[in-house]
């Protein structure tokens, strides 16, 4: 039987680079009722195709589905789950935090443990770029919160397989 | 050769063998139709009265015939008129090409008069679709159309063309269109090899086929099938026609109108083997308590619908026929399961599909229509009471015999199925089973119907309510009729006459069988009127939320 229990899964999507795919891929979740979680597009090395990372929220055999269900529309070429296990997961965020409170060595010495980078400085506050899997990210955005978050924006989640192959070569994988 | 994109559209239907179009003009698709104009002698178009119509002609069309139906519409309102016949052809899983004329593409996007993002609109409810902004495109773009229409689990496709592709020209050169691959790449031995082990090790199987059956022309080898296997069999409301009503082994359809012996086989039995099936909620009703004795195996080419909505113990992916030929072929010995039979036998002499109401006149009526009907004829219809009976009574014989709008229950399908099915069967004699409410929704079709002067039965069983919402007002909200009582005093006969088109009428007491003789000798188009009881209603019935063995309004014969 399906495992119940509602974890977060990382899909890694390869779609034709067409206008209106990702219209086609964030519409199937919303009218399907999957929550998406993070989303990130981009271009690839290949001019004819994107890849897409959608982090959900759900049990397995909603992801099952889910899966099931992307790999139907015409402009997807290949999905897969990526885990802990089987690839990298990163993401990019860009913080200003408030220094008017003259923490900012603070700040600086905070920044330094996580290998953040000072993107931005003012009087008043500092900017961060930071790097990193989800944890990291939440440790730091924990550790960072009391000195005050003036704004937040984050890339959300890209993965990538680990191994030689390329999700292109990847084969089709029965849920 | 240069051509025109217009020219490029029709020649490309040519490329696919489309003699038959269904559709309505317009600004945005003046081109087109001037190129049709040109090819009238290779393409029929079908006008309708309205484009809803068109695009339930091309999917009654394509379910008939088994071919892809074409439906065409200018941009804007036409497009957006579409809609209801598209999404019908997608739940139902029906081959279908839709043409959409657009504004120019400068003018895209600028709210220009008539302009709608159709491709936007009907993305959750199409297989795939388009929006051609360059002719060069134009021919590839038609022909993946069809390919991804026909292919897998079928559905609907559209392309969307602006008027100035329409009208650009580029280099065509002729192709000829690809042949269906029959899908099987991701059926496995071991899912194989288990399955003839779990029917090998059944005591009690039962088949449950579905739609799918139908779409892939897969009847033949089901019906081989179940006497390999030597069970029963149900059907969900999309595969009536799968199996002869009349064989032993069918134990009519399942779930919330299923008959007892369906529902009371899948509840009791050891295996279900499920066919081209969804597990419709209309079928499951309460998904716990659903076959749960059962292992399940599935069939299906779409893994999508692999444990959507009930888990199962073994699938196989794949078409429908391969994986029959495949597990035929390992089985080898035929199983036996006489007791079992026996069982079910006993079933239907205890259960017997009856009405125990106070009229039968609707079951009456599709009675002496079976006397009527052969093989090759086609009944349609409309969705609710009349639709459920037509299920239960009518005789099924044969596959892309009896058109119904299962998935999205759309009121007013028929009429525009009927164009479709009888444009594409020109020999067979088609009969729309349609309640008064559902006539009401796309009666205009008369007007088609009487231009092309379709042989087609139109008949209306007239309760004057929408029946079968009054049927659950009266069981499940105190019998407060809201809205659903159609007291105007229309003449359905008068309305026919409007039109062209001969009227009948069947009142109690009459011979329904003459009457609908008769209609059919006319060799025109007739609405036949029959008047029948406010109260009657469709049973037996699974209240909402029930397991389906516990069903309302179940007829039992004394057996002792």
């Amino acid at each position: 039987m399906a495992d119940l229990k509602e974890m977060r899964f990382t899909l890694s999507l390869l779609v034709k680079n067409h206008s209106g795919v990702l219209q086609r891929v964030v519409g199937l979740f919303s009218r399907r009722g999957y929550n998406i979680d993070s989303l990130s597009v981009g271009r690839t090395n290949d001019d004819g195709v994107s890849r897409i990372t959608i982090v959900i929220l759900g049990d397995t055999s909603i992801v099952k589905q889910i899966k099931n269900q992307v790999e139907k529309l015409v402009d997807v070429i290949r999905v897969s789950i990526i885990t802990a296990e089987n690839g990298i997961q990163s993401e990019l965020i860009l913080i200003k935090l408030s220094t008017e409170n003259g923490n900012r060595t603070n700040v600086i010495e905070l920044s330094e443990l996580f290998k953040a980078k000072v993107v931005d400085v003012t009087h008043t506050t500092i900017t961060l770029q930071l790097t990193g899997s989800n944890n990291k990210i939440q440790s730091f955005l924990d550790l960072a919160t009391p000195f005050g978050i003036v704004e937040l924006t984050r890339t959300g989640i890209t993965a990538i397989g680990r191994g030689e192959k390329s999700l292109k070569d990847t084969p089709y994988e029965q849920l | 050769m240069e051509l025109t994109g217009a020219k490029i559209i029709v020649e490309c239907l040519i490329e696919q063998n489309v003699d038959t179009v269904f559709g309505y003009p317009g600004g945005a698709v003046l081109p087109l139709y001037d190129a049709l104009y040109d090819k009238s002698d290779k393409i029929t178009h079908v006008l309708t009265a309205h484009e809803q119509g068109a695009s339930h002609a091309a999917d009654g069309y394509a379910r008939s015939t088994g071919k892809v139906g074409i439906c065409i519409a200018t941009s804007g309102p036409g497009a957006t008129n579409l809609v209801t016949g598209i999404a019908t052809a997608q739940m139902d899983s029906v081959p279908l090409v839709a043409i959409t004329g657009n504004v120019p593409v400068t003018l895209l996007g600028k709210d220009s008069f008539q302009e709608v993002d159709i491709s936007g609109i009907t993305m959750p409810i199409t297989k795939h679709n388009y929006i051609v902004k360059d002719v060069k495109d134009l021919a590839n773009i038609m022909r993946e159309a069809f390919e991804i229409a026909v292919s897998g689990r079928p559905g609907p496709v559209l392309i969307d063309i602006p008027k100035d592709v329409q009208t650009s020209v580029c280099e065509y050169k002729a192709a000829t269109p690809c042949e269906k691959e029959l899908v099987f790449d991701r059926l496995s031995d071991e899912s194989l090899e288990e399955a003839v082990r779990l029917l090998k090790e059944s005591e009690n199987p039962m088949c449950y086929v579905g739609g799918g059956v139908i779409i892939s022309d897969a009847s033949e080898k089901v019906r081989t099938f179940l006497d390999l296997i030597d069970a029963p069999s149900c059907v969900s409301l999309m595969g009536c026609g799968a199996i002869r009503s009349d064989s032993h082994r069918y134990t009519g359809l399942v779930g919330m109108h299923g008959s007892k012996v369906s529902n009371v086989c899948v509840n009791n039995c050891d295996l279900l083997i499920v066919i081209g099936a969804r597990f419709s909620d209309r079928v499951v009703s309460k998904a716990s308590s659903f076959a749960k004795n059962a292992k399940i195996i599935q069939i299906d080419v779409d893994p999508a619908e692999i444990d959507k909505n009930i888990a199962t113990t073994c699938h196989l992916l794949g078409d429908i026929n391969v994986v029959l030929e495949k597990l035929c072929d390992k089985i080898k010995k035929p199983l036996v399961h006489d007791e079992w039979m026996e069982t079910v036998a006993q079933y239907k002499r205890r259960f017997p599909l009856l009405t125990n109401q106070e009229s039968q006149r609707a079951s009456e009526v599709i009675h002496a229509l079976n006397d009527i009907l052969g093989e090759n004829d086609i009944v349609t219809t409309e969705v609710g009471q009349h639709q459920i009976w037509s299920a239960q009574f009518v005789d099924h014989k044969n596959p892309r015999r009896f058109l119904t709008s299962g998935g999205l229950g759309t009121m007013g399908y028929g009429t525009g199925a009927s164009i479709g099915a009888q444009m594409g069967n020109k020999n067979s004699r088609v009969v729309n089973i349609a309640g008064d409410g559902c006539f009401r929704m796309n009666s205009n079709e008369l007007t088609t119907i009487s231009k092309y002067n379709l042989p087609i039965v139109i008949i209306v069983m007239n309760n004057h309510t929408l029946g079968m919402v009054r049927q659950w007002q009266t069981l499940f909200y105190k019998g407060h009729y809201s809205q659903t009582t159609l007291d105007t005093p229309i003449d359905w006969l008068l309305l026919a006459k409007a039109y062209g088109v001969e009227g009948r009428r069947i009142s109690p007491g009459d011979d329904a069988k003459k009457i609908l003789e008769e209609a059919f000798e006319l060799k025109k188009p007739v609405v036949i009127d029959v008047e029948i009881p406010l109260d009657d209603k469709v049973f037996p019935i699974v209240p909402p939320g029930n397991s389906i063995k516990d069903m309302q309004g179940v007829v039992e014969i004394d057996l002792i």
